[in-house]
């Protein structure tokens, strides 16, 4: 089999029996890079030359029982907001252009550990803000089923890499559906982990109760496996959980008898594309033919959930973004008379108009008479929003769902209509606001031949039930297409 | 001539005296090289996350308990947004919704009586950069060393009336604190930093004024002063029918005048909402209970104490016990040389003195109770007389040095030889036959003389008793 | 009714954002905060009498670390970052007060 065509944990299994070098994993994605790269522009930098000396210790390691893990020489990829010592960390924004940390994420320290070769950092929408790629500073990139069509966002470099064979496997992060939509956009497999599964240290943070650092991959098994290296408590944050680590190596291909799915109503409303409608029914039909229990049942706070992430993701990012002003690294304008104005030039030259739009709409939130009104009322939607999810999953196992109403739209249509664009969240970012764990995994292709998403969300810590549920969905589906035509492997 | 009177309440802050900052590991010790104490955490580096140190809520407890506070026992930091390049996220973390404390009191006596300061809360909160101006180059340099010290920020309710009582109060707080061991509360070195938020309304009208607040006050006398001249400055406005404009104000202690700290840039809307990166913090019964049990005596205790079991003085107890670290020092010192009385004597005399002479502070003090102890024993067991004991002291203070030691090399006992007290005697005798014939004759001056000769022989190593009788015997002899 | 974002509001917010838009910028961006702001409105349809905020979902227990020191001398790693320093210290506009 073509090296290209296996996922991560068959190449990583051929690598420890001798049957092919670490730098053969390395050079199979370099040479897609320099094939595809131009066109689908998914990295922001390469470390080709730190790959290979990389790719050298990592097979002497292996060879002397260092590591013994099962990713052990898998080059993976790093969405640009995560931060690696003594590399640019850009987060895609100008502001942070020539960034370089001289520290790193702790799930940096845990890829390292795991014998994992880094190959280099993905584009992403400009400090995770965005469902397309397109904010980001340093150009667009493309989907690689169809290169006039985004990728999704934020993390859309890492999903398309993944998808076009640029890397084995990718980190991303995931706010309100950063690694879940460009998953099912670019027809990959992508984990959003229960909220303070994944260390959040070193990732640049946009909202900080919502973020999680999760997985992107060819397949359930082997996002299950990424999540395993990179899950676990870490002192260096405060809301990183002590908890069981999700397992893989649940994929038996059981059946799914005696699980309960539910499906809200509410999600079915007008404004989903008949493709997205037409596989979501038929991947209802799927499990049910595995022996599962599908319903549909109502979520009345679907209506509310937009509204309540967009108040608290901007108020928290309009916090977090703040220590970016020119004092202490970064840019800083050029020309400024006095600290006011070099703040206000730095910031309004560094960042782009996304990013100042949500800073501000998250300032007006919180900002004197309209607390309560705003930020308070959103935090008290939150707490109703996740009774209810809570009361569901009384009843059902997993929560079944569309990841978007439509699949990758054409570039440079999304960001005339920031409100529409953001719309398109309705069936992620409730996820995120209750903390709760979700799998994107692909269900088939809609009538342009574009990838359309399924999404399996579960109870908090629930990821051991996801991963087994998507498992058995991944097997009885068969095989999907890759962007490359040539078929990937389950 | 309308009578005003000042309200005042105050906000002081209190660098704690923990190890390490209070979201990261770096030391909090003062005065090491610019950013030297930095970590990403506390220079706001992207990616970095807070972690709270516990010795932090634990002062703040003890505090809280020590000013008869309640104890929110679920409190949690929220996020107070302001851009200003010594902090370094432009955020601080601080706490405004649920503060660790709540409605407490602290009593205060001045010239008109005692009084209750009531507290409104107490917080925990994290402690922003140094920034220096830089004369040469007309810019600003910043220091993180401080960012992210943590500070109890204590608020009272509106209860002062004077700049007496406001002295009074933090020379309170600032006792309570030392005696807590929760913070050396030095105004001068900024680890105790005092806002005065000063009002004035007419005497009677129960028809509160603007207040403003005043900031920069390095001393008590810069706190006296600039109560006195805001609440001159407000009466003027009132009196010309001008208002009082709700504002900051600097002190500046060398024009003795404040001016308006005002900037177009200044929101002063500060956002604040709970911080995300930090969980509530809970305190249990049996966390409050334990400080409860293990609060050290504060300096009201211990001043009755004094009086009522070691039998001091109401003044000495006072003048003891203005320092935590000198009673303590006393209290041990008396322990050992088991002699309180005599104890208190030496701290009150030669201790204090040397303090004075030495421009040191109390604080600073540090020479071994068990040296002072066994000196305090030797002169009560007649082994060095009061006059060198006083030199020997010198060296302990100074260089803790073991007073046996000391006396012994140097020959400042007092000898009980006998044979050696005859032989000085007689040499003196021998050398000085004119007096001599006037001592026998019963001359009482000369005795004085003899004597004098006789210690000055002996360098003071004899009892003047021992010298007094020998001389006496012999004169008894040459009489008969 | 959503409120209105007038010039006033939006001075305010970028007062408080530390940001500068100018002319077509300015409108377009308070053109989209209005509409965002209206859209969020929904929220007052839903009836939250009684019920708490939820800023912490989990955090029942308490995260501490304890008062040792582990961070040594980190000057040169975090100056490096700096745009302008002098003398080992971060170099600023001038500051007020």
């Amino acid at each position: 089999m073509e090296l290209s065509q296996m996922t991560a944990l068959e190449l990583s299994r051929n690598i420890r029996e001798r049957k092919i070098s670490v730098s053969d994993g390395v050079e199979s994605v370099f040479a897609q890079i320099r094939k595809k790269e131009k066109k689908i522009h998914a990295y922001l930098d390469l470390f080709e030359e730190d790959a290979y000396k990389r790719a050298e210790q990592v097979q002497k390691g292996i060879a002397q029982g260092i590591y013994t893990g099962p990713l052990a020489g898998v080059p993976i990829a790093v969405k640009d907001n995560i931060c690696i010592k003594g590399k640019k960390t850009t987060c895609a924004s100008r502001i942070l252009e020539n960034f370089i940390p001289t520290y790193q994420a702790e799930v940096i320290d845990r890829l390292e550990q795991a014998g994992m070769i880094l190959i280099g950092k993905t584009n992403m929408d400009e400090f995770a803000m965005g469902s397309t790629t397109e904010t980001s500073a340093f150009g667009v990139t493309t989907n690689p089923w169809n290169t006039a069509h985004v990728p999704g966002g934020s993390s859309g470099g890492s999903c398309a890499a993944v998808a076009a064979g640029e890397a084995y496997m990718a980190l991303g992060s995931d706010t309100g559906g950063s690694i879940r939509q460009p998953s099912a956009f670019c027809g990959v497999t992508g984990i959003k982990p229960t909220y303070g599964t994944v260390s959040r240290y070193g990732l640049v943070a946009y909202a900080s109760s919502l973020d999680q650092i999760g997985p992107v991959g060819k397949n359930t098994e082997d996002c299950a496996a990424l999540l395993q290296v990179i899950a676990g408590h870490d002192q260096k944050d405060s809301t990183s959980l002590r908890r069981e680590l999700p397992k893989f190596g649940l994929t038996s291909g059981e059946d799914l008898k005696g699980m309960k799915f539910g499906v809200p109503e509410e999600y079915m409303a007008e404004g989903m594309e008949e493709g997205v409608r037409n596989t979501f029914l038929a991947s209802l039909k799927l499990l049910e033919e595995l022996g599962a229990d599908v319903e549909f049942f109502s979520m009345k706070t679907t209506e509310y959930v937009i509204p309540a992430y967009y108040i608290i993701a901007s108020a928290e990012a309009s916090s977090n973004l703040e220590r970016f002003d020119g004092v202490k690294y970064g840019f800083r304008a050029a020309e400024y008379k006095g600290l006011y104005d070099m703040y206000r030039k730095t910031r309004t030259q560094g960042f782009g108009k996304e990013v100042k739009r949500r800073i501000m709409l998250g300032s007006f939130v919180l900002s004197s008479g309209y607390y309560d009104a705003y930020y308070l009322k959103a935090l008290k939607a939150k707490a109703i929003i996740k009774k209810e999810f809570d009361q569901a999953f009384e009843k059902y196992d997993v929560i079944l769902a569309p990841v978007a109403p439509h699949t990758a739209p054409k570039l440079g249509e999304s960001l005339k209509d920031p409100l529409a664009m953001y719309l398109g969240d309705i069936y992620t970012v409730a996820v995120n606001l209750c903390a709760l764990p979700a799998i994107s995994l692909p269900g088939g292709l809609d009538g342009r031949g574009l990838p359309v998403g399924f999404q399996m969300i579960g109870p908090c810590f629930g990821e051991n039930t996801l991963i087994r549920a998507a498992s058995a969905f991944e097997n009885a589906r068969g095989t999907f297409p890759s962007a490359e035509k040539g078929g990937i492997k389950i | 001539m309308k009578q005003y009177e000042t309200v005042i309440g105050l906000e002081v802050h209190i660098e704690l005296a923990t190890k390490t900052k209070i979201f990261c590991g770096c030391s909090t010790e003062f005065g090491g090289e610019p950013n030297t104490h930095t970590c990403p955490v506390c220079a706001g580096m992207p990616g970095a996350l807070p972690v709270l140190n516990r010795q932090v809520v634990e002062f703040a407890l003890k505090a809280g308990i020590a000013a008869n506070c309640q104890i929110n026992q679920l409190c949690r930091f929220d996020r107070k947004n302001y851009f200003y390049p010594d902090n370094p996220q432009n955020y601080q973390i601080s706490q405004l919704y649920l503060p660790v404390c709540h409605d407490g009191w602290i009593e205060i006596e001045t010239s008109t009586g005692k009084k209750k300061i009531r507290i409104h809360e107490m917080h925990m909160e994290e402690d922003a950069g140094k920034l220096i101006h830089d004369e040469w180059e007309d810019c600003s340099l910043v220091d993180y060393n401080r960012s992210g010290v943590p500070l109890i920020e204590i608020v009272s309710e509106p209860d002062m009336r004077s700049a007496e009582e406001v002295i009074s109060y933090l020379d309170k707080l600032r006792c309570m604190m030392q005696y807590l061991g929760v913070s050396d509360c030095k105004l001068q070195e900024g680890s105790m930093r005092a806002d005065v938020n000063l009002s004035v309304c007419e005497a009677g009208s129960g028809v509160w004024g603007t207040r403003t607040e005043m900031k920069n006050l390095n001393s008590f006398k810069a706190i006296t002063r600039a109560i006195e001249a805001e609440r001159e400055r407000q009466i003027e406005l009132l009196e010309m029918g001008k208002p009082v404009i709700q504002e900051t104000r600097r002190w500046d202690d060398n024009k003795e005048s404040s001016r308006a700290m005002r900037s177009k840039e200044d929101a002063r809307d500060y956002r604040y909402f709970p911080d995300p990166d930090l969980p509530p913090v809970h305190i249990s019964d049996e966390w409050i209970q334990r400080i409860r049990n293990t609060q050290p005596e504060l300096r009201e205790e211990k001043q009755q104490r004094y009086q009522d079991e070691l039998g001091l003085s109401d003044y000495d107890a006072r003048v003891l016990t203005e320092s935590a670290h000198l009673a303590a020092l006393f209290e041990k010192t008396a322990e050992l040389s088991q002699n309180p009385k005599k104890t208190a004597a030496w701290f009150m005399g030669e201790v204090l003195r040397l303090i004075k002479e030495y421009g040191t502070e109390p604080e600073k003090v540090c020479f071994s109770p068990k040296h002072l102890a066994r000196l305090i024993c030797m002169v009560e067991e007649k082994k060095v007389s009061p006059a060198n004991a006083k030199k020997v002291f010198e060296h302990i203070f100074d260089e803790d040095t073991d007073p046996e030691a000391f006396v012994r090399e140097h020959g400042l006992g007092i000898v009980q030889d006998a044979d050696l007290l005859q032989r000085v005697l007689q040499k003196v005798l021998a050398e000085n036959p004119g007096p001599l014939s006037e001592l026998l004759g019963g001359k009482e001056k000369v005795f004085g003389f003899f004597v004098g000769q006789m210690m000055r022989e002996l360098k003071g190593t004899a009892s003047p008793e021992a010298v007094r009788e020998a001389l006496m015997e012999e004169i008894k002899k040459n009489r008969r | 009714m959503a409120k209105i974002i007038d010039d006033e509001t939006m001075e305010n917010v970028c007062l408080l954002a530390k940001l500068s838009l100018e002319g077509e910028e300015r409108e377009a961006a308070r053109a989209e905060m209005q509409k965002m702001l209206t859209y969020v409105e929904k929220l007052d349809q839903l009836d939250t009498e009684g019920t708490e905020p939820l800023s912490h979902i989990f955090g029942s227990e308490n995260v501490f670390r304890e008062d040792e020191i582990v961070n040594g001398n980190q000057k040169d790693a975090m100056l490096f970052h700096a745009p302008r320093t002098k003398d080992g210290q971060y170099h600023v506009p001038k500051t007020i007060g």
